[in-house]
């Protein structure tokens, strides 16, 4: 330590003497934090300010020319966008998650049980965070756990199809998966009627199936096949050759002219089907559409439109115990006289909270919302993990867009350094704000 | 560009940058110290190659089996060179992060890895980067031309060329392809039917990895190959044709091709974005396979053998990318990690040498995972038939160009989320405006070689 080496050895004696000691001692107990101070935080900073009017290789100076690209690229401007939705949503959300919190433990029995749960994320990087959501929120219901909650919910309200991948072999059969699908031509009383259907994995192929087979004409019915239309290499289309399945199970539709359900029946394991007591006339022959009904396909959490919300709800996650246990700290300390006082003269529970703890609260809730602010400015390392590469572009903040523009393979200093300006002036007035507020707090 | 698991790499990656700031503060001086060694000595130590003494750091992407694979060759090395100590870093996901970071700050590794020309050049231009003419005899004794070339930049040579990728290959699952009874497409017309006739026996054709930009890239750049031919395909990497030209307008025409049926991609276009090159793979030979092809460079081999318990032959197979037109049959799009130098002492020299040896690219090959540009190679050290097959393909390639984003400015063809690679991604979500896609690339593209 330099500064060491410069405490003069005091002669006794002297009022001039003493000072010059004094400040002798706090230099040299000053000078290691300065030292760090300067080499890490000042010289970064003088240099960052100075770099943000030069171009990618810092040779040329090229003014403000950073700052209006700032301003005019696409990503950039998202950055800052996305910025402004964190500010205005986590901050508040934060602030009243905590105070909910803190206010409803402190009258549970297994508060400490129920504090350590909610603090426990505070425990983990945010990085690691990210990569926990990450995984927490994949969109295949077999990987991700959250869309596995929601498909065993909604597969008991709407059961997956027999076969929802299952699409007609021919344009013979119109429709689509949402109403069905039914044979343009149709079938005479006593005639039959050939329903192919490929995308069907051989795997998928129900156990019981039978090889298929063209029923036999029969007066009086109308009668008809449901069967997997491909063999190796495509196979004839519409027409059952050997070696193909039947579909068991398959829900077949009988309809008049005019397109109503008049019967309903099921496959044999050939996927033969037969509709008995026929009157006379012409019917259309279909498939029903339950047939097809698409099993849940998991909500995109990690896509496009819904990244930036997973992460709002992943960074709360982390923060919302932070501000419990402030809260709840600033409770403790609240004078329970108060309190007391007010319900005595009758005031409800919720308006001893509304009027009586929160006002009370008020400083140490300003404190929460103020870091908060602060934090979700500079956010960046669980929007690096959380967010996939293909919707980092839409996911993206001001302190990720400053890293990939100057390391993350644009390698331009020069725009990095000048995003990092402007995220240091967003940051400024609050933490003045914050100053401001501890030297009233002292004074 | 090979395959990097992500998480834990960008974890390593993360450590490292710590490391290399505590070094920095640490003792910068000393490390430069033992590296160059002591002037008087290295006069005397210099022409016999065995003397050499001193350190060398090398980073490089390689990570896991790879790493292991890599400092094999360095043990190799160590064998002639007992005085040289190596030390390997492992860059991961973040290599060019790292080393334009470290490069910047003045302190980069005495060797890098690098699998883009067009970052090479950079750093050549910056002056980060020092020739390597003494290593010429090398090169030309075991490199073809092209490959040389590849690490030359205005008449000095800056590069050896040490792994080779074949990007022009297509894998599929055997037991998929005998379900619908296909063979392997010679032509794309033919690859078009057979994912019409794959869907039709039940299981989607495309596995597509949505989330890594580079995979779309590379299907890009094999199509362009074969439709545009060779001398327009070097126009547009150098950017002298401008992205709207027809040719890529035709190109993405038939990209779009195999974007079009939402239900013959594993996952639909959406789902597809989000699945990344490892999950691309695993999930057409995994036991209840997603889809039936994925296309991709050799290196896909390596991912089959890790995560799945598919076997060469039985449950998976390649095939070369298929013609399109009367494009020659052995085009081969391939990409290469090419070392570079940032000093130049006895030992980092000695190594540069022995890395461009195919005695060095043997100690790898013999491990798999690899193929060597190096015309000296014996292609029977390869451990198994479908890498002699793809390795020899890239040796014997009649039309051999490099990977064309891996050759532009890191901007637009090597940073996930932006330029070329984001702008595939939007075109895979929505490959019906062509005219705008071309128009979203060329700007990129004039953005990003303009600096």
């Amino acid at each position: 330590m330099g500064g060491s080496s410069s405490v003069p050895v005091v002669p006794p004696g002297g009022k001039k003497r003493g000072l010059l000691r004094r400040n002798g001692v706090a230099a040299a107990f000053l000078a290691p934090a300065a030292l760090l101070l300067g080499v890490w935080i000042v010289y970064p900073a003088i240099y960052t300010l100075i770099r943000s009017f030069f171009d990618r290789d810092g040779g040329t100076f090229v003014g403000i020319d950073n700052y209006v690209e700032l301003f005019s690229d696409d990503t950039l401007l998202t950055a800052i966008r996305n910025n402004a939705i964190w500010v205005g949503v986590v901050p508040a959300l934060v602030t009243a998650i905590g105070l909910i919190f803190a206010v409803l433990t402190e009258r549970v029995r297994w508060s400490v049980a129920f504090k350590t749960a909610v603090f426990m994320p505070m425990a983990i990087s945010a990085f690691a965070a990210g990569v926990i959501w990450r995984v927490t929120l994949e969109q295949d219901p077999e990987r991700g756990p959250v869309n596995a909650v929601i498909a065993s919910v909604k597969d008991v309200i709407s059961p997956p199809g027999v076969l929802p991948r299952a699409r007609p072999s021919t344009p013979e059969l119109e429709g689509s998966i949402k109403t069905g699908f039914v044979l343009k031509t149709p079938v005479k009383t006593g005639g039959t009627a050939a329903l192919g259907l490929t995308a069907i994995p051989p795997k998928q192929v129900p156990e019981d199936s039978k090889p298929a087979a063209q029923p036999e004409p029969r007066a009086g019915t109308v009668g008809g096949v449901v069967w997997r239309d491909f063999s190796p290499g495509g196979g004839e289309k519409g027409v059952v050759e050997e070696g193909e399945d039947g579909l068991p199970g398959v829900t077949v539709e009988l309809r008049d002219p005019g397109g109503k359900v008049v019967s309903t029946t099921e496959t044999e394991p050939d996927g033969a089907f037969r509709f008995e007591k026929v009157g006379d006339g012409e019917y259309r022959v279909g498939i029903a559409q339950q047939t097809f009904a698409q099993p849940f396909n998991g909500v995109g959490w990690l896509g496009q439109k819904l990244i930036v919300p997973s992460l709002l709800i992943a960074y709360i996650w982390i923060w919302a115990g932070f501000a419990m246990v402030v809260i709840a700290a600033g409770l403790a300390a609240v004078p329970r006289d108060v309190m007391e006082a007010a319900r005595t003269d009758g005031a409800t529970e919720w308006q001893v909270f509304r009027r009586v703890t929160v006002p009370l609260l008020a400083p140490v809730l300003s404190v929460v919302f103020i870091t908060m602010v602060i934090n979700v400015l500079k956010v960046f390392d669980i929007v690096l993990s959380l967010a996939p590469g293909s919707v980092q572009d839409d996911a993206t903040v001001i302190a990720v867009s400053m890293w990939r523009t100057s390391f993350g393979g644009v390698n331009d200093f020069g725009l990095g350094s000048a995003i990092a300006v402007f995220l240091f002036v967003l940051v400024v007035p609050v933490i003045m704000l914050n100053v401001k507020r501890f030297r009233a707090e002292e004074g | 560009m090979t395959y990097r698991p992500r998480w834990t790499l960008l974890l390593c990656s993360l450590l490292l940058s710590l490391a290399m700031t505590v070094s920095a503060c640490g003792g910068g001086d000393g490390d430069k110290g033992a590296g160059n060694a002591d002037p008087g000595a290295d006069k005397t130590a210099a022409p016999a190659a065995s003397d050499v003494s001193g350190e060398v750091s090398i980073t490089a992407v390689w990570s896991g089996p790879e790493q292991e694979a890599f400092e094999a060759v360095l043990e190799g090395f160590k064998k002639s060179n007992p005085g040289v100590t190596t030390s390997y870093n492992s860059g991961g996901d973040q290599l060019v992060t790292v080393l334009s970071t470290a490069v910047e700050g003045g302190n980069p590794p005495d060797l890098a890895v690098l699998a883009q020309p067009g970052l090479a050049q950079d750093f050549a231009k910056k002056g980060a980067l020092k020739p390597i003419d003494y290593a010429s005899d090398a090169l030309t004794e075991n490199f073809a031309e092209d490959w040389i070339k590849l690490g030359n930049f205005d008449g000095k040579q800056y590069g050896v060329p040490f792994k080779g990728a074949n990007k022009s290959t297509v894998w599929h699952n055997v037991q998929a392809f005998e379900d619908a009874g296909i063979e392997p497409a010679a032509t794309f017309d033919e690859f078009l039917e057979n994912a019409a006739t794959l869907k039709e026996s039940g299981v989607p054709a495309f596995s597509i990895a949505g989330a890594d930009g580079w995979t779309l890239t590379d299907l890009f750049e094999n199509l362009y190959l074969r439709m545009a031919g060779p001398e327009k395909y070097d126009q547009l990497a150098k950017h002298e044709i401008p992205w709207t030209d027809e040719s890529v307008k035709q190109t993405l025409t038939e990209m779009g091709k195999v974007f079009a049926d939402e239900e013959n991609i594993a996952g639909g276009n959406r789902g597809a974005l989000q699945v990344d090159f490892p999950k691309s793979v695993s999930q057409v030979f995994s036991e209840s396979p997603k889809a039936a092809i994925v296309i991709e460079g050799d290196f896909v081999a390596g991912v089959i053998a890790d995560s799945t318990k598919a076997k060469p032959g039985e449950g998976y197979d390649v095939s070369p990318f298929p013609a399109v037109g009367d494009s020659s049959e052995n085009t081969v799009v391939g990409g290469g990690d090419m070392v570079v130098a940032f000093s130049d002492t006895p030992a980092v020299q000695a190594l540069v040498k022995y890395l461009a040896t195919a005695e060095a690219a043997e100690i790898w090959a013999k491990r798999g995972g690899f193929a060597s540009p190096n015309k000296n190679l014996d292609p029977s050290v390869y451990p198994d038939d479908i890498t002699r097959k793809t390795a020899s393909a890239l040796a014997e390639a009649e039309v051999f160009r490099f990977d064309m984003s891996d050759l532009a400015p890191a901007d637009f063809g090597g940073t996930p989320g932006r330029g070329e690679w984001k702008i595939l991604q939007d075109f895979l979500r929505d490959s019906k405006d062509i005219a705008g896609t071309t128009k979203a690339l060329e700007k990129a593209a004039a953005k990003a070689f303009k600096s």
